[in-house]
């Protein structure tokens, strides 16, 4: 038993309307650079719809992940080590720019120079950002928005192809009728990273004290096995350094105890960041397992209690921060994932324990129950409904459950209840016990649920322990004895208490 | 004259190339790398890309034991003279024939795909300029030469000058008698090690072999200064709520 703790992720994407706010202010942060002209580390796809890069779900073809072999021993999908050097010359699983988009850039000095009295507008012309040359524009990172093309192409989305023929042809009659949702997606930070595993160089790593996955940029020599180790094709080539790099989970956000730049400025405020504990010598277990609808329970028993106190003695033991057990106590990532067991990951038959989970939409189905003309305020019709249509509980178990559209169907009815619960609960005052009986949970706990995903406040979304709460307090008491004190008698700051104070207001009287 | 060529640029290029790569390990990680274009253009590189490099495997190969290994040594376990140049110059050629069509074909893409191109620097076309000329160079000492001309014995002037060279004995005077195409090679041999430190050609040094014996996860600690540790969110936003103060 060896414990780590983890910083993961949850989305809720019931609240994701879509917006894109989180892939422009990740792209501002961190890829606005040459060579990183298509790369998002953060990007919303619309689902159904193929994805970026396209078709990266498809693993017969990009063999990205994990699969047992015949031993049922866990190998890379994309070969062992020594098949993995032999095309090191020129990996043959590798996304070109074709695969992802050729970004484009506007000259729109046309707009601004143009004469006055001009007969027709002047447009502006798509250039390639890459060459300057003009293109035609006919692909994007978010080609797909809202369904756009779909008729055409998300028909080939790999969760469609993946399906059972029948529910794949019903999933494609209501599709017809449109159905849709947004899913965002960012690094995954696995436990058993694909990646790391595939980096011939050695460059990347998966941090001891939180978890996240780096690309060291001094190490990295540029093999690009790592582009196709991973199968949601979350780390890029940055071509003009030559270079590899993925998202990083804003690690320096992180350490200060704040959220990353995707969370911070989610305008349905879905993201919720927390601490995990985890059992590290439980992980290549877990990823092993014979069946993939196994592989959510697999992951899930590998996360440590932190309420047990057998946890807190093992933390205590790897000299874990009492700030890091308390925030792993209070993470709502440990309560949406193992206490309410209503997020799922995004697909675990992929064998990397992926750490950003989702609470699956249900918004898709109470549209199926209103069309289908049931009642969707009414628990019994809703649950009903959610057997009954399958539509698109398939789907979704396509991406959140290697398949399983019971395990789906049970989290949908969970958030189903909550909300008849809520209703009657706000309404006319009736506390609905039985509904909480029907999916095993109290009234107090639907109560917190509802809490911590409807109203979700700031405080309550983010727990991120500070990683230099420790440091930071040895420095300051380090700065107050031996260093020069400005705020000695006479001295400019005299009675003032640092950066803190100077930001709230007037010290001391000053003007 | 002489003493300059087959003397003293010898041990320039080397101290360059050993100094060189020094410099570079130290200050330039991050510039450390193949350099991959593979993103941008695919098929042809999945041709060109394993014709060079195997191809320059057996060159390298046949460059190592035609200048290490003195020909009395071959002699010695029972390879005749004979036997050792059909293998020698056939090996060669074919080889250098690999090589030299995947070259050809990774210089053409990188000139005609513009993306490519773009990205290409001057130390790129330095060095794809020397490899080509070498290897043109090459292939005419072993087939025009070798194969079909007269024939050179390169194992008992040019190798002993190079080895030579390592034992810190040059003779320059087995230089002078060689042909005008071995001379080139030689030399241009020698600066291309020279460039060397300065190009891509330093992910050679990286081959990943390390990769077939290490654990696939790797767990490592943080390192590096602790930042600046920030106020909490709302003290922030209590501020900015105030505006600034002076």
């Amino acid at each position: 038993m060896r414990l780590r703790a983890q910083v993961a992720m949850v989305m809720n994407l019931d609240k994701c309307i879509g917006c894109h706010t989180c892939s422009v202010t990740c792209k501002q942060t961190w890829t606005n650079r040459e060579g990183t002209e298509y790369v998002w580390f953060n990007n919303v796809e619309t689902k159904p719809g193929i994805g970026y890069p396209k078709h990266y779900e498809d693993q017969e073809r990009w063999k990205g992940g994990w699969r047992l072999d015949a031993k049922g021993r866990l190998v890379l999908r994309s070969g062992g080590r020594a098949r993995r050097l032999s095309r090191i010359f020129a990996n043959p699983d590798l996304p070109t720019l074709e695969d992802y988009y050729e970004p484009a850039t506007f000259d729109k000095d046309v707009l601004v120079n143009a004469p006055g009295g001009l007969a027709d507008t002047p447009v502006k012309q798509p250039r390639s950002a890459l060459t300057g040359e003009p293109i035609s524009l006919e692909w994007g990172a978010n080609w797909e928005d809202s369904l756009g093309g779909a008729h055409e192409r998300a028909g080939t989305d790999p969760n469609i192809v993946s399906m059972p023929a029948e529910a794949a042809a019903r999933v494609k009659f209501e599709f017809e009728k449109t159905f849709m949702f947004h899913l965002p997606r960012i690094c995954e930070h696995c436990l058993n990273p694909a990646c790391v595993s595939a980096c011939p160089s050695g460059a990347m790593y998966k941090r001891e004290e939180d978890g996240i996955v780096l690309v060291d940029q001094n190490r990295c020599r540029g093999w690009r096995m790592c582009v196709t180790a991973c199968p949601y094709k979350k780390v890029y080539v940055n071509h003009a350094t030559g270079k590899a790099e993925k998202c990083t989970f804003c690690f320096p956000r992180i350490e200060a105890g704040q959220p990353t730049i995707c969370s911070e400025t989610c305008v349905g405020r879905l993201r919720y960041l927390g601490i995990v504990l985890y059992d590290e010598d439980a992980v290549l277990a877990a990823a092993s397992v014979q069946d993939d609808r196994e592989l959510l329970a697999a992951q899930r028993a590998t996360f440590l209690d932190p309420h047990d106190p057998e946890t807190m003695r093992l933390a205590h033991e790897a000299g874990l921060p009492e700030e890091w057990v308390l925030a792993a106590q209070q993470s709502p990532v440990w309560r949406l994932i193992s206490d309410y067991q209503i997020a799922l990951p995004l697909h675990p038959e992929y064998r990397t324990l992926p750490m950003v989970w989702y609470v699956p939409p249900l918004s898709p189905v109470l549209d199926a129950v209103g069309a289908a003309g049931r009642d969707d305020t009414d628990a019994d019709d809703v649950f009903h409904t959610i057997r009954d249509l399958r539509i698109p509980v398939e789907y979704l178990a396509e991406l959140f459950t290697a398949g399983d559209a019971d395990a789906v169907a049970g989290v949908l009815m969970k958030l189903a209840a909550m909300r008849s619960y809520m209703r009657a609960r706000t309404l006319d005052g009736t506390v609905a016990e039985e509904l909480c009986e029907a999916i095993g949970m109290t009234g107090q706990e639907v109560e917190a649920m509802y809490r911590l995903l409807a109203i979700a406040k700031y405080d309550e979304r983010y727990v991120i322990p500070a990683a230099y709460s420790r440091d930071a307090a040895s420095l300051e008491e380090q700065a107050d004895s031996a260093l020069c004190s400005l705020d000695g008698p006479g001295g400019p700051g005299m009675g003032g208490g640092g950066p803190v104070d100077l930001a709230l207001g007037p010290v001391g009287g000053e003007r | 004259m002489s003493i300059v060529i087959w003397i003293v640029l010898p041990y320039l290029c080397l101290t360059v190339f050993v100094i060189g790569h020094v410099w570079r390990w130290r200050h330039d990680q991050f510039g450390w790398t193949t350099h991959t274009s593979q993103l941008l253009e695919s098929r042809i590189l999945r041709l060109a890309s394993p014709l060079f490099h195997l191809g320059a495997f057996g060159v390298i190969g046949g460059h190592a034991i035609g200048l290490l290994i003195p020909a009395g040594w071959t002699e010695a376990v029972g390879v005749s003279e004979h036997a050792y140049h059909v293998v020698a110059v056939w090996g060669g050629a074919f080889t250098g024939a690999m090589m030299c069509a995947g070259l050809a074909l990774l210089i053409a893409r990188r000139r005609l795909t513009p993306r490519v191109f773009r990205g290409t620097t001057v130390a790129d076309k330095a060095l794809f300029a020397t490899l080509g000329t070498m290897a043109l160079l090459g292939m005419t000492a072993t087939v025009g030469v070798n194969l079909i001309g007269p024939g050179f014995d390169y194992r008992e002037s040019l190798a002993v000058w190079f080895r030579g060279v390592f034992w810190l004995h040059p003779e320059p005077h087995l230089m002078v008698e060689a042909p005008l195409v071995y001379q080139a090679h030689a030399l241009g041999g020698f600066l291309l090690l020279a460039l060397w430190p300065f190009t891509r050609l330093v992910h050679v040094w990286s081959a990943p072999l390390a990769y077939l014996w290490r654990p696939y996860v790797i767990y490592r600690s943080r390192v590096g200064a602790p930042p600046v540790p920030m106020p909490p969110p709302a003290v922030v936003r209590r501020a900015s709520a105030h505006g600034t103060n002076r």
